[in-house]
C-alpha cells in the first residue's frame, strides 16, 4: 500500500465528513421539521433545533378516525401495501418460469433484451390507452387495477434480475434430477427455487421498492381513499391547503421509513443489483 | 407432461410473461400509435383519422420546442453533475479511512428515499417564507432577503437539478466504486513502483476498468432524466411560467388536463422515440459486455 502524506489524509477525512453531511443533513432536517413546533418553523431566521420535541403530527397521521387526515393517510398506506404485494406477487409468478427458461436456453436471450426495452419505455407512452382500458374494465380507482398496470414495470424488471440469479445455479443438478425421473415442475419447485432464494428475495424487495415509489400511474388511475397510494396522498398533503409544514414533513418521514430501512438492511444486495445493470436509478 | 414437445417447452414457460407484456405494454403502445393519428378526446374516444396532423402541429409548436429544450437542459445538467460527483465520490470511497463502511452504507439513503418524498423535502427547503435554504443563506450573509427559489424562472430549474442530483449521484458513485474495486491491486501497485503519477495511474490503470460501468450509468441516468415527471410535478407542476415544463409534463397536460388524447399520444410517441434511441444504445452496450464475459 502506498504511504499517504499527512496533507492527503486530511483531505480524505475532510471530504468524507463533507459527504456524510451532504447525505444526512437533508434527511435529518425532514425529521427535525416533523417534530418542531409550528412557531419554531415559522421563525425568521429559523430555529434550527426545536425548543421542545412535538410528536403530535405523528399521532394525527396515525389515528384512524372518520374524515380526518389520519384516515386518509392510513388508507393510503394500506393501499400502497396491497398494490405492492399484489403486483410483486404477480410479477414473480410470471417472471420465474420465463426467466428460468431463458437462463437454460441461451437462444432465447434476445427476448429478454426485448423485455428490457419495454421496461425503459416512458410511462407517458402507455398512459392514455391504459387509462381507457382500465376505465372500460371498470378498474379505475382500484388497487387491483393499479397493481396489474405495475406489472408493465415489475415483470420485465424481476425477470431480468432472476435470470442472472438462475444463471448462477449449475445445470448439472437439474440434469441429474431429470435422470432420476423428476418432472419439470418438480425440478423448478423443489430444486431451483430454494437454491435461487437469495436472488428471489432481492428481486422481490427491489420490486417492492419500485412499487412503493411509483407516482405517475397512481396519480392518473386512482382518485380517492379507496385506492390512492401513499405517494399520491403525500403529494396531495404537500400541495393542498395544509399550512403546517411539520405535518407535511411527518407524512414524508412515515412514507420514507419502510424503503429507508429496506435499503439499509439489504445494501449489499442492492449494490450488487445496481452494478449488474438493468436497475432503475 | 409429455403433451408439449421438448423444443416448445421453454416458450411455454415464457408464455405467462409474454401474455402480461402483450396486455400491459405492447397493446397499449399500438393503441397509442393509432390514437396519435386521430383527433380523439379522452372521453369521446372515437376520433377521426387525421394522419400525421398531430405530429406536424406539435413539432412546430412553441410549447413542444420549449419543453424539449427544458428536458434536454435538465438532463444535461443533472446527468453531468451526477457523473462528475459520482466519480469523485467513488474515488474517495475507494480510499482507506476510518468510517468508510458506514459512509458507504449512508450512500443508500438518498437512493432509497421515495422520489415524491425527496421532492417534498426540497420544496420545504426552498420555501420562500420559511425554507431552510433562505434561513441558512441569510444567516451566513450570502443573501440579504428571502428569495422564492422555485417561484422564479431563473432559479427554478437549477433548484430542481440540485434536488435530483442529491438523490441520484449516490447510484453513479456506487456503480463507480464497484468498478474501482475490480482494478487488480497488483496492477495498481506495479504502476506505483514504475513511478506513474496520480493522473497517469487514473488514465492508464483505473480508467479502463471505470469506463464501461460509467457508460452504463450514463445511459441509464440519461434515460431516466429524459423521462422525468415525478419530482417536477410535485415541486413546480412545470411552472413558473412553464420554465420547468418538461416533455412528460407536457404530455400529461395535453392528454389528461386538456383531454386531447390524440395530440397527447403523438407527443408521447415523440418522447418514446428519443428514449428508445438511448435505450438501444444501452442494450448494445450490455450485450457487448455480456459477450466479453
Amino acid at each position: 500500500m502506498e504511504r499517504r502524506s499527512p496533507a492527503f489524509t486530511v483531505v480524505i477525512y475532510a471530504s468524507a465528513l463533507l459527504l456524510a453531511a451532504v447525505l444526512l443533513i437533508p434527511i435529518l432536517w425532514l425529521f427535525l421539521m416533523s417534530v418542531s413546533s409550528a412557531a419554531d418553523l415559522a421563525a425568521k431566521p429559523l430555529r434550527w433545533w426545536p425548543a421542545d420535541l412535538d410528536f403530535s403530527r405523528y399521532r394525527t397521521l396515525l389515528t384512524w378516525e372518520p374524515n380526518t387526515m389520519g384516515q386518509a393517510f392510513l388508507a393510503a398506506i394500506r393501499n400502497s401495501l396491497s398494490v405492492a404485494f399484489m403486483a410483486v406477487g404477480a410479477a414473480l409468478l410470471v417472471a420465474i418460469p420465463g426467466a428460468w427458461a431463458v437462463s437454460r436456453n441461451p437462444q432465447m436471450e434476445w427476448s429478454l433484451y426485448a423485455l428490457i426495452l419495454t421496461y425503459m419505455l416512458p410511462p407517458v407512452a402507455l398512459a392514455v390507452p391504459l387509462y381507457l382500458g382500465l376505465s372500460w374494465l371498470g378498474l379505475l380507482n382500484s388497487t387491483f387495477g393499479l397493481a396489474m398496470i405495475y406489472l408493465s414495470i415489475l415483470a420485465p424488471f424481476t425477470a431480468w434480475l432472476l435470470k442472472s440469479g438462475f444463471d448462477a445455479i449449475p445445470r448439472d443438478i437439474e440434469a441429474s434430477a431429470r435422470i432420476d425421473g423428476a418432472r419439470l415442475d418438480q425440478i423448478l419447485r423443489i430444486l431451483i427455487l430454494p437454491l435461487a432464494a437469495p436472488a428471489l428475495s432481492t428481486a422481490a424487495l427491489f420490486a417492492l421498492l419500485l412499487s412503493w415509489d411509483e407516482f405517475f400511474y397512481a396519480l392518473l388511475f386512482t382518485s380517492d381513499q379507496k385506492a390512492k397510494t401513499v405517494t399520491v396522498a403525500i403529494a396531495d398533503i404537500a400541495g393542498g391547503r395544509v399550512s403546517d409544514y411539520g405535518l407535511i414533513a411527518a407524512a414524508g418521514v412515515l412514507a420514507a421509513l419502510p424503503p429507508l430501512l429496506i435499503g439499509l438492511l439489504m445494501q449489499r444486495a442492492i449494490v450488487a443489483g445496481l452494478t449488474s445493470g438493468g436497475v432503475k436509478g | 407432461m409429455p403433451t408439449i414437445p421438448t423444443t416448445l417447452r421453454p416458450w411455454a414457460l415464457m408464455l405467462p410473461l409474454l401474455v402480461v407484456i402483450l396486455g400491459v405494454v405492447t397493446w397499449p403502445l399500438f393503441r397509442t400509435v393509432s390514437l396519435s393519428l386521430s383527433d380523439a378526446g379522452l372521453v369521446a374516444t372515437s376520433g377521426n383519422f387525421v394522419g400525421p396532423d398531430n405530429f406536424v402541429k406539435n413539432l412546430g409548436s412553441r410549447a413542444f420546442q420549449a419543453a424539449f429544450l427544458n428536458t434536454a437542459w435538465f438532463t444535461l445538467l443533472s446527468v453531468g453533475a451526477e457523473l462528475v460527483l459520482g466519480v469523485l465520490v467513488a474515488l474517495l470511497l475507494n480510499q482507506e479511512f476510518r468510517g468508510r463502511t458506514l459512509l458507504r452504507a449512508l450512500m443508500i439513503l438518498p437512493w432509497a428515499l421515495p422520489t415524491v418524498v425527496n421532492a417534498i423535502l426540497w420544496r420545504l427547503i426552498y420555501n420562500p417564507e420559511y425554507g431552510a435554504l433562505n434561513s441558512a443563506l441569510l444567516q451566513l450573509g450570502v443573501i440579504d432577503s428571502y428569495r422564492s427559489w422555485l417561484g422564479q424562472p431563473q432559479s427554478a430549474m437549477l433548484a430542481m437539478v440540485v434536488a435530483d442530483v442529491w438523490k441520484n449521484f449516490p447510484i453513479v458513485a456506487l456503480i463507480g466504486l464497484a468498478a474501482l474495486q475490480s482494478v487488480p491491486r497488483e496492477t495498481h501497485a506495479a504502476a506505483i513502483v514504475d513511478g506513474a503519477g496520480a493522473i497517469a495511474r487514473f488514465r492508464y490503470v483505473i480508467w479502463p476498468y471505470l469506463a464501461g460501468p460509467l457508460m452504463i450509468a450514463l445511459v441509464l441516468r440519461t434515460i431516466e432524466a429524459f423521462k422525468v415527471f415525478d419530482i417536477i410535478w410535485v415541486m413546480t407542476r412545470g411552472g413558473p411560467a412553464n420554465s420547468t415544463r418538461t416533455l412528460s409534463i407536457l404530455v400529461y397536460q395535453e392528454a389528461f388536463s386538456f383531454q386531447r388524447a390524440g395530440s397527447g399520444a403523438s407527443l408521447a410517441l415523440i418522447v418514446t422515440l428519443f428514449v428508445m434511441l438511448l435505450a438501444s444504445g444501452y442494450v448494445a452496450i450490455m450485450r457487448r459486455s455480456a459477450l466479453r464475459g
